[in-house]
């Protein structure tokens, strides 16, 4: 059964990593897990840290990561509980560091469309589409490379090592 | 078959004869750059079963983010990595004070032609501009890649951007890139290389051109590169000497056999034409930096305060540029500038600029990135109007939400200090001639 069920937070076009995680706080939160949750998206959406709960997914436009490198703009989301992040596009970095950390990334320009904070999502990965309301939206499916290193929660399980948070 | 400069690069990186976009390769890069977040990544490292660096000669390593630090928290980090650093024999790491990562690997020959640098930064494309490819990563690949020397890439497709003509006076190459961000968006050129190439080329000179491929990070670019020329070689003889006198030649004669060129029938998947007469002095408004507008559109927007400074637009030429505006002037909104590396510090003090600036009212900061990711040394008030020589204008980027960022090139930032508003550096020189 690969088939999950998600609420949705839903945002905009070229969210940057600055919002997503603010850069005041990189050099002092790295692997505090409860910390990491507090900040996320706090210069976006205020209330996103309070109300998110385990298994939400974030849909986004275009875009989504611009900015800086920083890792905590993932693992802010994977500490807070955050299941997947599906977007029109993503910005590069961010989508590298979405696949190491162990995050799921989607690109479902079709699906983002259906949806509004709120609704409920179905995803099926293993026949790579989004359900929505009845309707359903194929992705492309990622690089088998690539998905042995999310399968594995991200490069560092996947050389062996543990994960920090 | 022909390939463009970012495919021979990484074509070399992954030991290959050719590879072709959308290929996943598996790449051993030449150097690894991290900075400040070295301890971040040296606890990530620490989960790993390997313990040791795989090859610390490519590791390098520069302190610079929050320099000198701030707070005991950032001073304790900055010790971490110095253990970190002995522990594993790193011999290319940089103090505080040297300068900006970018800036510092390129005046040291850390990369130059043909190399591949892979660093815990998202400005990494800047090391571009001398023929090399750089891309940015995050923290927990840049551990892998500690402990294995190699790390997955995508071959990204290639966008050509020809240069023709010359800028006109007063038109920098930051002008440029804000234009080229303006026209094709953030997110214009997101997962591809960016390779410059025309006969503007030529005239544009090498602290510019590092401005060119920086700024590409803004436009999503995954790397941005030229191909080495006559001011490249030019340039890198010069600084080598300087930075590395008792083995520079050797350093040279590497780098010149590691040269890579582009096919002349390379396949772009993308052709730009820019007319570079044509350019005009450009800003960047709160919050995107695709934001753009013309200066001569943004008629008396006041500012509390100006920046110059970062690994855009901290270099002597900058600085030099900003110092003609306000020689002889007082500023009537703060002025902070901090030059990218200590040898620029150092060259803009021989020169006088340093004078002119401090004399105008401007305060002088400690080589590295200053305020320009909110960390410290210059962060903004709530409600505070900065006008900066950086490269991204986020809202929160310096330090305060509720605060305005404008970017623009080093002598409309001086020049709006001066007028305490937004303005052309001409009507500032012109005011003053005046008087
Ligand atoms: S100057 Fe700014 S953009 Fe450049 S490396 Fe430092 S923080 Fe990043």
């Amino acid at each position: 059964m690969t088939r999950t069920a998600h609420r949705v937070w839903k945002y905009g076009d070229n969210v940057n990593t600055d919002v997503i995680f603010p850069g005041k706080y990189t050099y002092t939160v790295s692997h505090d897990r409860a910390a990491l949750a507090r900040h996320a998206l706090e210069d976006l959406d205020p209330v996103f840290a309070e109300g998110v709960s385990r298994g939400d997914v974030i849909v986004a436009g275009r875009n989504w990561g611009n900015g800086s490198s920083r890792e905590q703009a993932v693992t802010c989301l994977i500490a807070a509980g955050v299941h997947a992040v599906i977007a029109v596009s993503f910005a590069r970095i961010y989508y590298r560091n979405a696949i190491n950390s162990g995050l799921l990334v989607i690109e479902c320009a079709d699906a983002v469309e259906a949806v509004e904070s709120g609704d409920d999502i179905e995803i099926d990965l293993a026949a790579t589409r989004i359900l929505v309301a009845g309707q359903s939206y194929a992705f492309p499916s990622l690089p088998p490379q690539v998905l042995e290193i999310l399968d594995a929660g991200g490069i560092i399980p996947w050389l062996g090592g543990r994960t920090l948070a | 078959m022909s390939m463009t400069l970012t495919e021979k690069l990484l074509a070399r990186a992954s030991r290959r004869e050719r590879v072709t976009p959308g290929e996943i390769i598996i790449v051993e890069p030449d150097v690894v750059l991290s900075h400040d977040n070295s301890a971040a990544i040296a606890t990530i490292f620490g989960q790993l079963p390997q313990g040791r660096v795989k090859h610390p000669d490519r590791l390098a390593i520069t302190l610079d983010h929050a320099v000198p630090p701030p707070t005991v928290k950032h001073a304790r980090n900055h010790a971490e990595i110095r253990r970190f650093v002995r522990e594993q024999g790193i011999e290319n790491f940089f103090e505080v004070g040297r300068g900006i990562c970018h800036q510092v690997l390129c005046e040291e020959g850390a990369v130059g032609p043909g190399l591949t640098l892979l660093g815990a930064d998202s400005h990494s494309p800047h090391c571009g501009w001398l023929g090399s490819f750089g891309a940015g990563i995050g923290r927990s690949e840049t551990a892998a890649l500690w402990a294995t020397g190699e790390l997955w890439l995508r071959v990204p497709e290639t966008m050509r951007i020809e240069l023709n003509g010359s800028l006109a006076i007063g038109v920098t190459a930051k002008d440029l890139t804000l234009h080229l961000i303006g026209l094709l968006s953030a997110d214009g050129a997101t997962y591809m290389a960016v390779e410059f190439a025309g006969d503007g080329l030529a005239g544009i000179s090498p602290d510019s051109r590092a401005v060119l491929t920086n700024m590409m990070a803004e436009m999503g670019a995954k790397n941005a590169c030229m191909a080495p020329d006559e001011v490249t070689w030019a340039w890198l003889e010069a600084n080598l000497a300087r930075t590395r006198p008792r083995d520079f030649r050797e350093r040279l004669n590497y780098f010149r056999q590691a040269a890579l060129y582009p096919d002349p029938d390379a396949k772009y998947a993308l052709n730009h034409v820019v007319d570079l007469s044509q350019i005009e002095p450009m800003v960047s408004c709160p919050h995107a930096v695709d934001k753009v507008k013309p200066l001569s559109a943004l008629r008396s927007k006041t500012v509390d305060v100006g920046f110059i400074g970062t690994c855009t637009n901290g270099r002597l030429e900058d600085i030099a540029s900003a110092a003609e505006v306000v020689r002889g002037k007082k500023l009537a909104a703060r002025l902070l500038v901090i030059p990218a590396s200590s040898l620029v510090l150092r060259d803009a003090v021989a020169a006088g600029y340093i004078a002119d600036l401090i004399d105008a009212g401007a305060t002088i900061g400690t080589p590295g990135c200053g305020p320009c990711m909110g960390n410290h040394m210059g962060v903004l008030a709530p409600g505070e109007v900065c006008i900066s020589s950086a490269n991204r204008n986020f809202q929160g980027r310096m330090g305060e939400r509720d605060a305005e960022i404008y970017l623009a090139n080093p002598a409309v930032v001086a020049a709006s200090c001066v007028a305490g508003k937004i303005i052309h550096p001409a009507e500032v020189v012109r005011a003053g001639d005046a008087k």
